[in-house]
């Protein structure tokens, strides 16, 4: 599904990936690990298109697409999804109204007609259960006045909309309490089949609890350093990061 | 007619500018410039009564005594009044049109290009439209059922002819002739314009709508409005204003002129759409509009509602007289200007009488080059007890070459009175762009949903087709202005 061969990317001028390789297949999860300004909000940037990272070498292909050629809106349309680390707020922008442009947006891109009124709302009735999202929330604009947790918990509800083939979770875990990171977890799960693929990216083996992952990477100095089966969660969990540190510093 | 520099830049803007298209008919226009003569000419042409004449020849005389007011936020090239045709009619029979057949079919075209709906249909979505083209109007609908009801609806001129008692005695009773430079040079050349009255006690059954356009190059507009809602009636009347694209300036400056009795409401909405000019900001529409209304009536109700995205220069504040006790007045403005649009417009609220209430929404979105102003006067005379305003001005800006500035004035002369200021400035943020991207929607179309939704509150108070209107027109000024 997502095939990353050598990627370097920089902000201002600064590289912080610097050579990244990672194939994801169908169906497949990944983690993503790793210490404080390792590059993992970096590497999801750039997966989805964000204007302030620059790639300077390296290719991505998305289900055999060039994916470092396409708009970020071209890449949601082929099923690209990014839950943000920290989702903005939009004045203004009822959810109804942003989610409609999505969805037909997307539906446009696929050659589908726009849905009307009564299935979207149909739609969304049935997604908003997916992540128990209060039908206020659904009326309010897009993520002002949201809590923490009613933001990550509406990333989930998005994509859920959205139906994407890989999702990347940026730190979903992030300020959420316990019951909340339950509810988004539980969430994902239930989105997840056999032909969509996740990488969740997190600091800490909880969220890994709900959101069982096949393959664990831990990311270090813009470098995958390490991969292995979910038990390396476990380890990092135990021994913290300062043993991969040891390991890539000396 | 046209030449071929015209045409291609037509052309080549087309898409930016859809009303851009010029209506091939003959016109029958008066030599250019403006003089007595020229002020006789016009009151000849139209078969005014001397008394008309007369308000037009003091108004000229007026206007020759005064400056172009600087005092704007506005960078105003130098006008020359006597490079302007001051009447351009098309060419039509004496009597006018008794039904469409009677109707140029070429003007018919122009009103399909613009989306008029002037056939019967029009009777389902309930709105009759007099049309002004440059400046006789040409056909008025549903006149019939309006005057059943006693509702007199058609283009100033006939009211002249029929109703001169009724424009004789509120001509010029809001806006007189003194009142400013281009309300004074309006007032002695004005040429058509609407003229409503809605007797006491009727509701009016359905919108009135007016669709106003410059066809004729070299042509100014001085259309004049004048609507007086008597005792315990109410109207709504939409004015759109579209305009085709030129490479030379053109000069509009109405009149609009409202009064209400006691008890009647009255609601003017205005979606107004004149050709701001290239992205190099040559060509457009000069806007000098003096919008006027008097609440003379007590409980009595005046609501304007605007929507500006067009003009190169827009100079406008709708404006509203609280005389009668316990009257409301309520502003609600949309102003978008991008490229090198100019905008200074704003309200006046003058509470002159007890307990009277005004709200003033008044959101400004500048892109590009552009300048937008708001300009505001609540004014709260010493025997207005219990007198009650609410302003709040917001800007939102995109890209950071353009400016927002709000002068709210406040006069207040009676210690009873609670007058609230609010103001915001925002900016469209890269991260609220993105984030609408990573969604699937494309920037521009994340610009029109950001735009509409922090102008909802306004376009949430136009009649049902205009705000339709007002929304995708939003969309279409700001293309190009981010990304």
């Amino acid at each position: 599904m997502l095939e990353i061969r050598d990627l370097h990317a920089s902000i201002n001028g600064k590289e912080i990936l610097k050579g990244i390789n990672l194939t994801v297949k169908t169906g497949e999860v990944h983690a993503i690990m790793g210490p404080n300004g390792s590059g993992k909000s970096t590497l999801s940037n750039v997966l989805v298109g964000h204007p302030a990272y620059e790639v300077t070498r390296g290719s991505v292909t998305f289900n055999g697409k060039n994916l470092l050629e396409m708009s970020p809106e071209d890449r949601s349309h082929e099923g690209l999804f990014l839950s943000f680390q920290y989702p903005v707020e939009i004045p203004g922008v009822s959810m109804v109204n942003f989610m409609r442009t999505a969805v037909n947006e997307k539906r446009k891109y696929l050659g589908l007609e726009p849905l009307n009124a009564s299935e979207f709302l149909k739609l969304m009735r049935e997604k908003r259960a997916v992540v128990e999202l209060d039908n206020k929330l659904a009326n309010r604009s897009v993520n002002e006045g949201f809590s923490g947790g009613e933001k990550k918990r509406n990333e989930i509800f998005q994509m859920a909309m959205l139906e994407p083939k890989l999702s990347i979770l940026d730190e979903t875990d992030s300020g959420l309490d316990i019951d909340a990171l339950r509810i988004v977890a539980e969430g994902v799960n239930k989105l997840k089949t056999s032909e969509t693929s996740c990488i969740v990216i997190t600091h800490y083996q909880r969220l890994l609890d709900y959101i069982k992952p096949d393959i664990v990477h831990v990311l270090y100095k813009g470098r995958i350093v390490k991969t292995a089966g979910p038990e390396l969660a476990l380890e990092l969990e135990e021994r913290g990061y300062d043993w991969i540190k040891a390991e890539n510093n000396g | 007619m046209q030449d071929e520099p015209n045409k291609l830049v037509k052309e080549i803007a087309a898409e930016k500018y859809k009303y851009g298209f010029t209506t091939d008919i003959h016109t029958d226009i008066i030599e250019r410039g403006l003089n007595e003569d020229v002020v006789r000419l016009i009151s000849e042409k139209k078969g005014e009564p001397d008394w008309l004449m007369e308000f037009r020849l003091n108004a000229f005389r007026y206007w020759q005594t005064l400056e172009m007011p600087r005092w704007a936020h506005l960078d105003i090239p130098d006008i020359d009044f006597q490079a302007i045709s001051y009447y351009a009619a098309p060419k039509a029979r004496k009597e006018g049109p008794k039904s469409m057949d009677e109707v140029d079919p070429e003007l018919i075209k122009t009103f399909n290009k613009l989306g008029i709906p002037l056939e019967e249909q029009m009777a389902l979505s309930g709105v009759a439209v007099d049309a002004v083209m440059d400046s006789v109007s040409v056909k008025t609908t549903y006149k019939e059922a309006l005057i059943e009801r006693g509702i007199i609806f058609c283009s100033i001129s006939e009211a002249v002819r029929e109703h001169p008692d009724l424009v004789r005695k509120y001509l010029g009773s809001v806006v007189p002739y003194r009142d400013n430079f281009f309300a004074a040079l309006n007032s002695a050349v004005f040429s058509d314009g609407s003229f409503v009255f809605i007797p006491k006690g009727v509701r009016c059954p359905m919108e009135l709508s007016t669709y106003f356009r410059i066809n004729a190059a070299n042509t100014g507009q001085f259309e004049r409005t004048l609507i007086v809602a008597d005792d315990d009636s109410y109207v709504s009347y939409l004015e759109g204003c579209t305009a085709p694209m030129r490479d030379e300036n053109q000069l509009h400056a109405a009149i609009v002129e409202i009064v209400v009795n006691n008890r009647a409401e009255v609601k003017y909405s205005t979606v107004q759409n004149w050709y701001p000019g290239d992205a190099e900001g040559k060509g457009g529409v000069y806007n000098f509009v003096t919008k006027r209304g008097n609440c003379r009536g007590v409980d009595s109700k005046l609501s304007w509602t605007q929507v500006e995205t067009g003009s190169a220069i827009t100079w406008k504040y709708p404006s509203c007289i609280l005389t009668g006790d316990n009257s409301q007045a309520e502003f609600y403005s949309v102003a978008v200007t991008n490229n090198f649009q100019q905008a200074d417009t704003g309200t006046k609220m003058i509470h002159l009488g007890k307990n009277t209430r005004s709200t003033i929404i008044s959101k400004g979105i500048s892109a590009g080059r552009s300048q937008n102003s708001y300009r505001g006067l609540v004014r709260v005379a010493a025997k207005a007890d219990g007198a009650r305003n609410y302003s709040q001005c917001d800007s939102l800006l995109l890209g950071d070459k353009c400016g927002a500035h709000t002068f709210p004035y406040m006069d207040i002369h009676n210690e009873t009175a609670v007058v609230e200021h609010e103001a915001t400035t925002s900016k469209i943020s890269e991260d609220q762009l993105f984030y609408c991207n990573q969604r699937g929607i494309p920037t521009e179309d994340a610009v029109g949903l950001i735009v509409n939704g922090y102008a909802k509150e306004v376009l949430n108070k136009l009649p049902m087709e205009f705000a339709v209107e007002a929304q995708k027109l939003l969309a279409i000024s700001l293309e190009g202005s981010v990304g």
